[in-house]
């Protein structure tokens, strides 16, 4: 069981971060972009319907092309199993010693697996990213667990428990239901920033009350401010979570001149990189500090940002901007480690979304799907109905998702 | 029937003696090999016009590059990456070039350099599905396969730690007799059992230490070689096969056992009359799975033979008289070259002070090439006293 760490002695060396073997082939990395949405997919031959592993370009039983990856039974059982006492490769090194199986999974092929401590005959197999951001596998006991109580697997997990996170605004229905869902969690320290600092917002007492959180005026338009606070908390962050943002409604032609646009922007994009040029760095710095180093930085973003959704044109646009480059943030992140979360919400039930018909994202929910997705190590997050089924649509084909969201 | 290896001679076993780390490249190490096999055949180097290579750490050259980095001009040129399966691929298909006259000599070569940092890089770029779904996970290479297979095959056929000690232990006894092994001092079981944990269940002595060399031999006709003066030994019969058993969840078996009636047939022999026996043994249980599928005892059998044989070059059942890789040291894709330079020494009276005695018939297997989860080549070739 994971035990809360001792306090830092600021004199030792904190470790710099290492990674595990990162190159995968192109044909791979199918693994890897359904393990960051949580999915455990091989390829399977569409041809004769055989499932293989490790990624071919090819069929072996048919040698068929059409090898697709398709979500497959996670179960199988342990042939064998080692423990590493030596690596060559520094990761593991320092991380001796480590679990490993060898799994036949019941869809078909054995698989070379990390291993969960309280494994038996019986596993499940789950795809995770590791520190590199690849996907790997690990072999889990059948019952469920939090795999992030699992010392070795827990190096696959951004889980918030016995870490410090900054939550970058409480005023909002779900920047409150992220602190609850973070104290529940278990996080040691929680910020919750506000970026009007001379008003008491609704709630603030109630956050005022939860013993581990902190309240610090925040606004990310104000570079200054910005810098001040990751000069103050910087280098204790382990968790960002940047959840503020300006939304107001209609496109182009209702609106006059550029002000509300430039709002958004300034909020929903400058705002992130404000944020992401002050607290990167020293992020990045901590990528392997212990138990509870720095490990992850989500973004609160939209469905909107794959597909614009004219009815709320501009504030699509933002997002778009903000996931662009969050991209080039999870780059400048990975050779730390440390994880760029992004989480891409269909409509929350908020003011702004008024219109919005139904189903509509609880703030309790999304902020609980936030800490699942930490605990879980996933990076793309697609929560709840909408956000799905616009993913589907925008995957299957996104000229198609274009002109009915223009309708 | 398949068409015998008549008339097919192995002569000059070169073993460039082996270094734990080198600044050298391959190329170097190749290089001595081939000028070994040039002033003991009394060739000169114009007249080999058959060339042979097999190494990790040549790239980005090959066979070909060689050639001109070499000064050769061969008529006929292979390149066999096989890893610990060349030695036996090599000599099958220069074989054949042999007895159909489109070579006169081929010079067979296994080389490779270790600088500090080399084994890594290899386990690094190994294969596609080794850098995809094995080395992500922190072994690499060959320690984390093979704890798997060791700790499989003791489940399934009650193999214990001390069987596969005492073949390391008679190994280290014939490598001390061995001029160019690397491991100078003797072994004993209590040692061989108190060694640290590597990947359990294998632990330090179970596991080949990578070093840099070279071994070479040349394939030629008996007559040529008898116009030459050599000493040689013949082909009587030999096998290969990849990716056997593809569906085997786990590997307790390899080609050998698809094959070997083909190859004792050939050879007009059997397990019983092989007067010694060379594995590829990067790992000890390779070597009962080898005795095992070659039908020495039946599968599962292993670790009762164990029990009832001893392993040294004077035992009841000689097996690696050099030490084999465990003990001499393993230089990459020579230590597929190892056990068939130690056969033709046997069979042509240059083993000394390991000689078995009165050999006149030896097995030579090969493995390798763990691509994924399981070593992929094997091969096999039985080799006898020429007189």
């Amino acid at each position: 069981m994971l035990e809360r760490p001792k306090r830092k002695n600021p004199v030792l060396r904190t470790r710099l971060p290492t990674l595990p073997p990162a190159a995968r082939s192109r044909i791979a990395l199918g693994l890897t972009a359904a393990a960051a949405m949580g999915r455990f997919e091989l390829q399977q031959c569409k041809d004769c319907g055989v499932v293989q592993y490790p990624p071919r370009e090819a069929c072996q039983t048919c040698l068929s092309t059409k090898v697709f990856w398709k979500q497959q039974p996670d179960g199988g059982e342990l042939l064998a199993r080692t423990v590493l006492h030596h690596s060559n490769d520094l990761f593991f090194r320092e991380r001796l010693p480590w679990r490993l199986g060898l799994v036949k999974l019941d869809c078909g092929p054995t698989v070379v697996a990390h291993l969960h401590e309280s494994v038996e005959k019986k596993v499940k197999v789950r795809a995770m990213l590791d520190r590199a951001g690849q996907a790997v596998l690990a072999a889990l006991p059948e019952k469920e667990i939090n795999v992030a109580d699992d010392r070795q697997l827990r190096e696959f997990t951004c889980d918030p428990k016995f870490r410090k996170v900054l939550i970058t605004d409480g005023k909002t229905a779900l920047g409150q239901s992220l602190v609850h869902a973070f104290a529940k969690a278990q996080a040691d320290l929680i910020w919750v920033g506000h970026s009007e600092p001379w008003k008491k917002f609704k709630g603030f007492d109630d956050l005022a009350k939860i013993p581990q959180v902190t309240l610090l005026p925040l606004d990310l338009t104000d570079s200054k401010n910005v810098r001040e606070v990751a000069a103050e908390i910087g280098a204790k962050v382990d968790i960002v979570v940047n959840n503020a943002e300006h939304h107001r409604a209609f496109g182009i032609s209702n609106r006059a001149g550029v002000e509300t646009a430039r709002a958004e922007m300034d909020v929903n994009y400058f705002g992130l990189l404000r944020l992401a040029q002050e607290l990167g760095p020293v992020m990045r710095a901590r990528g392997a500090d212990g138990q509870s180093s720095a490990v992850a930085w989500v973004n609160v973003l939209s469905i909107y940002a794959l597909a614009n959704f004219p009815p709320h044109g501009t504030f699509s646009a933002s997002k778009a901007a903000a996931h662009s480059l969050a991209q080039c943030l999870r780059a400048e992140m990975r050779p730390a480690g440390v994880r760029v979360v992004n989480v891409f919400p269909g409509p929350i039930d908020d003011e702004w979304n008024q219109l919005q018909p139904p189903p509509k994202m609880s703030p309790a929910s999304l902020a609980g799907a936030i800490v699942k997705a930490l605990q879980d190590g996933i990076e793309d997050v697609y929560p709840g109905d909408v956000a799905q089924e616009w993913l589907a649509r925008w995957r299957d084909n996104p000229k198609a998702l274009e002109r009915e969201l223009s309708a | 029937m398949r068409q015998g290896y008549e008339g097919v001679a192995v002569a000059v076993p070169v073993t460039i003696p082996y270094e734990r780390y080198s600044i050298r490249a391959a190329h170097w190490w190749l290089a001595r090999a081939l000028s070994a096999i040039v002033s003991r055949s009394g060739l000169k180097k114009d007249q080999i016009d058959g060339l042979s290579v097999s190494s990790f750490t040549l790239a980005p050259d090959t066979a070909i590059g060689l050639t001109q980095h070499l000064g050769l001009s061969p008529r006929w040129l292979d390149h066999v990456p096989f890893g610990g399966a060349s030695g036996v691929v090599a000599l099958r298909r220069a074989a054949r070039a042999v007895q159909a006259g489109d070579v006169d000599v081929v010079a067979c070569l296994a080389g490779d350099t270790n600088h500090v940092d080399s084994f890594r890089l290899t386990l690094a770029n190994f294969s596609q599905f080794a850098r995809d779904a094995v080395y992500p996970y922190g072994a690499g290479g060959p320690n984390a396969s093979f704890a798997f297979l060791t700790a499989h095959y003791m489940a399934q056929y009650g193999a214990k730690r001390e069987d596969f000690g005492k073949l390391c232990v008679a190994q280290r006894a014939n490598a001390l007799k061995t001029d160019f092994a690397l491991f100078k001092k003797p072994l004993t079981l209590d040692e061989y059992m108190a060694a640290r944990p590597i990947a359990e269940p294998l632990h330090l002595f179970d596991c080949v230490m990578p070093c840099a060399g070279a071994d070479a031999f040349l394939v030629l006709s008996e007559e040529r070689a008898k116009q030459l003066g050599l000493k040689y030994a013949k082909l009587l019969g030999t096998i290969e096969r990849h990716n056997a058993f593809a569906s085997d969840p786990v590997q307790m078996r390899a080609g050998w056992a698809v094959d070997r009636e083909d190859l004792y047939t050939q050879a007009g022999a059997g397990p019983a009359d092989m007067d010694f026996v060379e594995t590829y043994d990067d790992y000890p249980v390779i070597s009962l799975m080898q005795i095992e599928d070659l039908g020495f005892c039946a599968k599962g059998e292993g670790p009762a033979f164990v029990r009832e044989h001893s392993f040294t070059h004077d035992g009841t059942f000689p097996f690696n008289t050099s030490g084999g890789q465990l003990s001499v040291g393993q230089a990459g894709a020579a230590g597929g070259y190892l056990g068939m330079v130690e056969a033709i020494r046997q069979l042509t009276g240059e083993a000394g002070p390991r000689t078995v005695r009165d050999a006149k018939l030896g097995l030579v297997s090969g493995f390798g090439m763990i691509n994924f989860d399981r070593g992929l080549g094997s091969g096999a070739a039985i080799l006898a006293r020429a007189s």
